[in-house]
């Protein structure tokens, strides 16, 4: 399409997206000692902070330059100065993720250049004092979805940070947007087939902490600097979701910079996905897969047969980011449920594809797949479909209360349910959580149409 | 006091007692210092959201819109049309050629859509910036529609978020005073700065009509755009929430001559104070109006005492820290925490003026910390040290309560239950007291004594 065509839309209802800033200040909570910091006005910060905090329950601090209408009219730069300073003093960082938005970016402020002026300066009167690494990334919000704002901060933050060096036998895995149960899950398997992998980014330790005794500005946990500065080094990197091979990627921009090989895998959601991943795991350390996560599989698959007439010629839409819709089509479809729809907010141009091969062989007809959509057309389109089931984020809640069926919430954000931080669905072990929720979704929906009420079901 | 995080903000703090009371307040947010406080789209939007059968078009890129999608418990006795959140969702081609167009489809298209009594169109950085013409387009579109479209001057940049309440009174004020004003009593009021959060306007207006007392508007709380557009033939404007509403009532006594009276509806005090004063104020023309009102105070007190009674044995001494959107509600709390027998050692609002501080000042004990525009680092601080049972305040604010093992009550946008009123002062007591005599705090490390739970 020419740049000044006409857009195929002219507003959004009920987006399926956020912005792009919201992504990159999720990536930056997963690497330790790190603050992210938006460059604009203060409303941003306050609203993806509301927004995380929602979801998370945790404290999340993100720091603004709180620009006014002085700042935007001369420009940013003394207000970031003293934003910077402040976060530094006050909170100590090892790193600052700064982030831009839609107002740094529309007067044209590059915030690059601003701060290694100011670090200069800084260290210039701060000799022998540690200051932290600053990380910029461009994330305007008319410029894409938070998925491609996350993406842009990790590649940001390996740009940043990456150094070069003789090859190491470490790998990277670069597991996308994924919730911190599932983080931990990813952690303890690669370790069992006895790999070091650094997780890029891992915030479920920021993002899902315990209780504390004294107030702590940058909660402990996540991807150590150290090791963003080793991925130039890995042996390989593993990159999860269905823009993981993506050339403007983060995994893509290791491999083109440091010729670490990059195998990119869809989420390992379902039985077939995590077949995928545990093999190339197998391959890269040579062992078997554990026992331990064998027998997972194998109570998986007892767990499908026992529960499949529960589940046979239901139908269901999924709506979600990306990777995740790829990976619950693929699951859905393996477990005999009908994927009729499969919608996100993203706008990648790769989810039709991947559906289509997460989905391969299992469905009798295709799904309908829609990118960039809004939930005022999932609606529309989803109206005639006779849904039995709907997967998605809690966003999707007054969709399936209209419809009258269950939604089982997965993904970002959940705001109507208690403990999303310890939701999994990676896996054999996540899946099987996943797969637990779906049947019961539906037995209770049955149960409660029911007039008899049955007690065994 | 404790060293506090930033020097620069050393004279937005203060502790009664230390000295002369000077508190600075409605400047911009210290960068870097993570404030609590959003922007001025957030004031206006806020504001407007409420009236439930317009439009609420925010035009920008899709963040502003998404972020405020059904975010404020603001219930709805008709229309739902206030909790679908409506963008423009901005691109780069926008941004580069500018907005108008696109804006003008999407008014037509979704006013063609769903059929609203009026449309609110807001503001955001980015149109601020490429100079968008919103007033120009709103007024094509309302004379081809034939409804109110109203802008809404709320570019985020452009101040604080009490600039964003200005700019929803300005929008308000163009809607007041474009209807008919026949019929209505000359004992009425428009309810101003309730939002009707979790049903809270539904319990005044039931205490207002049971006086005898019409009301024509809800500003905005399940508002409609007809009500408003009528407003100004009200004998009176009840205005609550100090910010947000209060510039709409000075307009409208200067334009339509309606008298206005600041009141609270939240704690017994001030609710029944509140009905007193309408009860004064009409006593000319309805003479038996202000006994009216002292019986029906007196009714709901003789439910409700004897309940607190027993609700204030267990909440005797404990210490509070209120930190709210607008100093207005923190006046009528640190009253109704007074009555459970409760101390308020922190009380502070993101928007406060200079005369909301003094006043603050006015009614709380010496020690008391009164702070404006904190951030989680000062408020983690201030709450340890004036040894805080209990923080009330908004969702961004819970997480810093719990993680230090201290009690929180929301009372702010997302709350669930309505704690105006007397049923609602009742409500409110019940709620601080499953937060503040729960058994999970002898668990939490800060008050188990213990740092075994720190961080491996």
């Amino acid at each position: 399409m020419p740049e000044s065509a006409a857009p195929a839309f002219v507003s959004t209802t009920n987006a399926c997206h956020l912005c792009m800033p919201l992504g990159a200040c999720l990536a930056f909570k997963g690497v330790e000692g790190t603050v992210p910091f938006l460059h604009g006005s203060q409303g941003c910060a306050t609203y993806m902070r509301r927004y995380l905090i929602s979801h998370y329950r945790e404290p999340v601090a993100i720091a603004s330059s709180s620009l006014g209408e002085r700042q935007a009219v001369f420009g940013g730069g003394p207000n970031l100065r003293q934003g910077l300073w402040n976060v530094i003093t006050a909170m100590r960082p090892r790193v600052i993720g700064v982030a831009t938005t839609c107002l740094t970016e529309t007067i044209g402020e590059e915030p690059g250049p601003l701060v290694e002026a100011f670090l200069a300066e800084l260290a210039g009167k701060n000799p022998g004092v540690t200051l932290p690494r600053v990380v910029t990334v461009r994330t305007p919000s008319f410029g894409g979805t938070h998925t491609e704002g996350f993406r842009r901060a990790v590649r940001a933050l390996l740009k940043a940070l990456a150094r070069p060096g003789p090859a190491g036998s470490h790998l990277n895995l670069l597991p996308g947007m994924a919730s911190p149960a599932d983080l931990r899950h990813l952690k303890d398997v690669v370790r069992a087939f006895g790999l070091e992998a650094a997780v890029i980014p891992d915030p479920s330790d920021p993002l899902d902490g315990p209780i504390w005794d004294a107030y702590t500005p940058v909660p402990p946990g996540g991807t150590p600097p150290e090791a963003l500065q080793a991925a130039g080094r890995a042996r390989a990197t593993v990159a999860l979701g269905c823009m993981a091979g993506d050339a403007s990627g983060p995994g893509a921009w290791l491999r083109d910079r440091f010729g670490v090989e990059l195998l990119p895998l869809p989420l390992p959601v379902g039985l077939r996905a995590s077949d995928r991943f545990f093999a190339v795991l197998e391959e890269l350390s040579g062992r078997p897969t554990p026992g331990w996560v064998r027998a997972q599989r194998g109570r998986l698959v007892d767990a499908y047969v026992d529960a499949h007439k529960y589940l046979a010629g239901v139908r269901a839409a999924v709506v979600a980011d990306e990777d995740l819709a790829v990976g619950l089509s693929g699951f859905l479809a393996e477990i005999g449920v009908h994927v009729a729809y499969v919608a996100t907010g993203d706008r990648s141009g790769s989810l039709e594809g991947a559906v289509d091969a997460a989905t391969a062989g299992l469905l009798r007809e295709p799904p309908a797949v829609r990118e960039e959509v809004d939930y005022y057309t999932v609606a529309e389109e989803t109206r005639d479909l006779g849904l039995g089931l709907v997967v998605g984020t809690s966003k999707a809640y007054p969709l399936a209360r209209d419809w009258g069926i269950p939604l089982v919430r997965v993904g970002f954000p959940i705001h109507d349910r208690f403990g999303a931080a310890r939701q999994r669905v990676l896996g054999y072990a996540g899946t099987q959580d996943l797969f637990d929720r779906v049947v019961n979704a539906l037995l209770a929906q049955q149960q409660e149409a029911s007039a008899v009420g049955y007690g065994y079901l | 006091m404790t060293a506090l995080p930033f020097e620069a903000r050393r004279d937005q703090v203060h502790r009664k007692g230390d000295g002369t009371f000077r508190l600075a307040c409605n400047r911009e947010s210290l960068a870097g210092a993570v404030s609590q406080r959003a922007c001025v789209f957030c004031g206006a939007r806020v504001v407007l959201y409420p009236v439930a059968d317009a439009l609420h078009l925010v035009h920008g890129p899709v963040g502003c819109a998404a972020y405020t999608w059904d975010i404020r418990g603001a219930l709805s006795s008709g229309p739902q049309l206030h909790r679908l959140s409506f963008s423009t969702d901005l691109r780069e081609r926008e941004v580069i050629f500018g907005g108008e167009e696109k804006l003008y489809r999407a008014l037509t298209e979704l006013i063609g859509r769903h059929r609203p009594a009026g449309a609110f169109v807001y503001s955001t950085c980015v149109v601020g910036l490429i100079g968008d013409d919103l007033g120009a387009v709103c007024k094509r579109v309302a004379a081809e529609q034939g409804i109110p479209v109203i802008p809404v001057r709320s570019e985020g940049f452009q101040g604080t978020k009490r600039a964003g309440y200005a700019a929803a009174c300005e929008a308000l004020f163009r809607l007041v005073g474009t209807g008919p004003t026949d019929g209505i009593s000359p004992v009425s009021v428009n309810i101003l700065g309730d939002f009707n959060l979790a049903g809270e306007l539904w319990i005044v207006r039931g205490y207002l009509e049971r006086m005898g007392v019409e009301v024509v508007a809800n500003l905005t709380g399940d508002g409609r755009v007809a009500h408003i557009a009528r407003c100004h033939g009200a004998a009176l404007n009840l205005v609550q929430c100090s910010g947000a509403t209060l510039a709409l009532a000075r307009r409208m006594e200067e334009a339509y001559g309606v008298p206005f009276r600041r009141v609270s509806y939240f704690g017994v005090d001030d609710m029944a104070e509140a009905l007193y004063a309408v009860g004064d104020h009409f006593a000319d023309r309805d003479p038996g109006l202000p006994g009216r009102a002292r019986e029906l105070v007196r009714e709901e007190l003789s439910i409700l005492e004897p309940r607190l009674r027993s609700i204030r044995a267990d909440l005797e001494g404990r210490r509070v820290a209120i930190y709210v959107g607008g100093a207005f509600k923190a006046f009528s709390l640190v009253k109704a925490f007074r009555l459970l027998g409760m101390r308020t050692v922190i009380v502070g609002s993101q928007t406060g003026t200079a005369e909301d501080y003094r006043e603050l000042h006015e009614i709380t004990d010496p020690g008391t910390v009164i702070v404006d525009d904190t951030n989680p680092l000062e408020l983690s601080a201030l709450l340890l040290e004036q040894g805080a049972d209990l923080l009330v305040g908004g969702v961004k604010e819970r997480p810093i309560a719990y993680k230090l093992g201290i009690g929180f009550c929301d009372h702010n946008h997302e709350r669930k239950l309505p704690l105006a009123g007397f049923e609602g002062m009742l409500r409110f007591a019940e709620e601080v007291h499953r937060t503040v005599t729960s058994p999970v705090w002898r668990f939490a490390p800060r008050r188990a004594g213990s740092r075994e739970v720190c961080h491996a």
